[in-house]
């Protein structure tokens, strides 16, 4: 991750379950990044926040119609807006 | 299938692959066309799982073969390059598929389509199967079939695997399909793309490369470090790295930027197919339901409770409920050995039937409870969607010792038994994760330990208090299994950094909302992993008994043995008021047994270790003990009660045995066990890999004799240092 990553506002940032927010783009070419977008998290798409783990890492989120995990260091890869 | 000449038999036989998302019900659907009639192997050199099986349909000869569960078809490792090659034929034991089946999940339609529009990229004839069809129904979920159909340009057909419904017209849409045209696949990508693919190709082919299908050298393009260019590539003589860097790079600058592209493109065509087909109604009842439950399931408080209480029932029923069924097993067995022993003489032939052959199938049996409980467990927490809850319950914790919260379900079962855990460690599809954990799973202290701590602690620890108030046994007790657990912690640290290095592995994770387990689903998982277990590491496992049978058997003469047996079994049945006579035999045959085993062929090997074992503060019995008990290390109660001449039927609560080994000297008269002997022995018991059939399970999970013999070197070192330390330190205290 560059130093951008940490100005720009992520899924990581996200703090109120129920938080509504239009993904800007997914960073990276690695495994996570691809992954990432495979299971749908792709340009102006909209994802929601439902919940953390008790721990507050993991973090879930709904996105396409179904509910996915994904830990705090992935879902800071995910570039945001609102 | 144009050429006039192929026999009917050829033309009549069907190779049909099977694919689709994880949990979409896959396994289900292959074993309702199969009938469960299934061939598990391995794929050579990795470690997934071959599944193939036949069936006839219509007069067709139907293989189908199973492809692990995947979300994409962009293959990243060598694993994931199988489901490739088994598509394209380009795998040597499997013909190429003339029909490919995508099974997809009703309710779950626009992420699963994904995979779905790269299978169609194949240019292979498709089958899309809808499953869950009842579950997606039930969820107000409409799709228009036939307009779907026309749109994807496949043929399309509704299931509901777990309930047999719908299983006949997927077999008649292979046969159908295979014989239609094939609708040519949608090009998504720029024509610019499809001309760099070109491009790629002719330059590969120039390069003295063999021409290959277009969908590997789109891969190459688009999988950034990916398999397919690692296969053709090993040592970047051709320099395509630098090729495909380039034309990236060319391709970016035309707005067609890799990776994103790809997911971008895919998704908005699945949107736009899926666009008035699918109506999600607007209150999902399951969804809402789903997320009430988890509101509470994984919840700060209630959500740890109610985990802490579902692991402990599966913890009991591996460690608690399953033993009546051991002793069962054990009660068969005993059965089956005297009923064999009433028919023949005591002779070489009887101890290898009772004590070889017998004894090996009890050995492998006798796992069969654990395993099928924990698994029943495992199936049931899987299909109503637990498993991934625990796991998202777990992560965090589990990742601080670089491990993921899908390790935590067998490294826990690995307390009961590790056979069971190993096999569990299927639940975690990264690679590097699943390796870390089945390597460390043997450190946790198993059921089978417990004996050995409980003889050398009721034996040699005072029963006395430490600070006046904490038991001194109970604290030994509870060092010995937080011994093994907290070891396996940079033990799992040195493998990630070394063996297992890269990356961190995504742990992206779906988590599906909840419903009830299906009894079906749940049997066949069971039953799948009991007789995988049974098949495959059960040979092993038997094999290696036999052999250490005939190791502690030859070449000592044994006739004057059977001679005392013939004599006391005689007296049993003539005249059993003799019991004096009967005690003097048995002492006798106690004696001359334990003088056997030192001179056989293991006795010898114990004797000739024993200076490898000294400093640890053992002598050449216990070393005996020690080795006997590799391939099970709950043999070495029997064994010492045979070595120590008190005859094999002896446990660890026996006073005879307990009494006789605080009795045992060295030749010059010291005390043989001491507390820093107890303890050695103990730290060795803890973390020894000895059992067999736990490397016999990793043998068949890795596919590889590799891990198995790394396991028990690295365990087998462990334990040797941390024994000599526990004496040597121990001595030093104690004096």
């Amino acid at each position: 991750m560059t130093d951008e990553a940490h100005s720009m506002k992520t899924l990581a940032d996200l703090k109120q379950v129920g938080d509504q927010v239009r993904i800007v783009e997914v960073h990276g070419d690695d495994g996570v990044a691809i992954r990432l977008m495979e299971m749908g998290l792709t340009e102006d798409e909209e994802i929601e926040l439902v919940g953390f783990a008790p721990l507050g890492d993991p973090i879930e989120f709904s996105v396409r119609g179904y509910r996915i995990s994904l830990r705090e260091t992935e879902a800071a890869r995910v570039e945001v807006s609102d | 299938m144009s050429d006039s000449v192929t026999t009917p038999s050829e033309s009549s036989r069907l190779t049909v692959a099977l694919i689709g998302n994880p949990n979409t019900g896959k396994s289900t659907l292959f074993n309702a066309l199969c009938g469960g009639q299934a061939r598990v192997g391995n794929f050579p050199g990795v470690t997934v799982e071959k599944k193939v099986g036949q069936y006839q349909f219509k007069e067709r000869d139907i293989t189908l073969i199973d492809l692990p569960g995947t979300y994409s078809l962009s293959p990243r490792s060598a694993d994931e390059m199988v489901s490739v090659d088994v598509l394209l034929g380009r795998q040597d034991d499997i013909p190429k598929p003339q029909a490919v089946v995508c099974i997809v999940d009703s309710s779950n339609l626009e992420r699963n389509l994904y995979v779905f529009s790269q299978i169609r990229d194949l240019n292979l004839p498709t089958v899309l199967v809808l499953n869950m069809w009842d579950l997606a129904k039930n969820r107000g979920i409409t799709i228009d079939v036939d307009e779907l159909r026309q749109r994807l340009g496949v043929t399309v057909v509704m299931t509901s695997a777990h309930r047999q419904d719908g299983i006949e017209a997927v077999s008649e849409a292979i046969i159908q399909v295979v014989e239609d045209e094939v609708t040519p696949p949608p090009r998504l990508f720029p024509e610019a793309f499809y001309a760099e693919v070109e491009k790629l190709s002719a330059w590969l082919v120039e390069h003295g490369e063999e021409p290959a299908h277009f969908y590997l050298h789109e891969r190459m393009l688009l999988d950034v470090r990916g398999a397919s260019e690692e296969a053709t590539n090993k040592e970047n003589t051709l320099q395509l790295k630098e090729y495909l860097g380039e034309t990236r790079l060319r391709l970016a600058a035309e707005g067609c930027r890799i990776p994103a592209i790809e997911t971008k493109l895919r998704y908005n065509w699945i949107r736009e197919k899926l666009d008035g087909v699918m109506v999600r109604p607007a209150s999902d009842q399951t969804l809402s339901t789903s997320d009430r439950i988890d509101k509470i399931v994984t919840h700060r408080f209630s959500g740890i409770l109610v985990f802490a209480l579902l692991m402990f029932l599966v913890f009991q029923a591996i460690y608690t409920w399953s033993g009546p069924f051991m002793n069962l097993v054990e009660g068969g067995q005993n059965f089956i050995s005297t009923t064999v022993e009433g028919w023949m003489p005591p002779g070489t032939l009887r101890s290898l039937l009772v004590d070889g052959l017998i004894a090996g199938v009890g050995s492998v049996i006798i796992f069969l409870p654990q395993i099928v409980m924990l698994f029943a467990f495992i199936a049931i927490m899987e299909d109503c969607g637990y498993m991934a809850r625990a796991a998202f319950l777990m992560d965090k914790l589990m990742t601080k010792i670089g491990l993921s919260g899908k390790s935590f379900l067998p490294l826990m079962s690995s307390f009961a038994c590790a056979i069971p855990g190993v096999m569990a460690t299927r639940v975690i599809e990264n690679r590097r994760d699943r390796m870390v954990t089945m390597l460390v799973a043997p450190l946790m202290s198993c059921s089978a330990r417990l004996p050995v701590y409980i003889l050398m602690i009721y034996t040699f620890i005072p029963a006395s208090f430490i600070f006046g108030w904490l038991p001194l046994q109970g604290t030994v007790l509870f060092a010995m299994y937080a011994l093994g657990t907290l070891i396996a912690i940079p033990i799992a640290w040195i493998l990630k950094k070394t063996f297992f290095k890269g990356e961190t592995p995504p742990f992206v994770m779906e988590l599906p909302p909840y419903k009830w387990p299906s009894p079906r689903i749940v049997f066949d998982r069971v039953y799948d992993r009991a007789k995988a277990f049974v098949v495959r590491a059960g040979t092993l496992i038997f094999s290696v008994t036999v052999l250490v049978w005939a190791l502690s058997y030859f070449p000592s003469d044994h006739s004057e043995l059977h001679n005392l047996s013939i004599q006391m079994e005689t007296i049993e049945v003539t005249a059993p008021a003799e019991q004096e006579t009967l005690d003097q035999l048995s002492d006798q045959h106690n004696l001359l047994a334990g003088k056997l085993i030192r001179e056989s062929y293991l006795g010898r090997m114990g004797v000739a270790i024993e200076p490898v074992v000294k400093p640890l503060g053992w002598d050449w019995r216990i070393g005996i003990g020690a080795l006997a008990s590799f391939p099970a290390r709950e043999v070495v109660i029997a064994t010492l009660g045979t070595i120590f001449s008190l005859g094999g039927d002896t446990d660890e609560e026996n006073p005879g045995l307990r009494s006789t080994l605080a009795a045992a000297t060295w030749p010059d008269g010291r005390p043989l066990f001491t507390v820093p002997v107890a303890l050695s022995i103990m730290v060795f018991f803890a973390l020894c890999a000895q059992c067999g059939a736990t490397l016999m399970v990793i043998r068949r999970e890795t596919n590889s004799w590799r891990w198995p013999i790394f396991t028990f070197t690295y365990m087998t070192v462990l334990a040797y240092v941390a024994a000599f330390l526990t004496y040597q330190i121990g001595t030093a205290i104690g004096g």
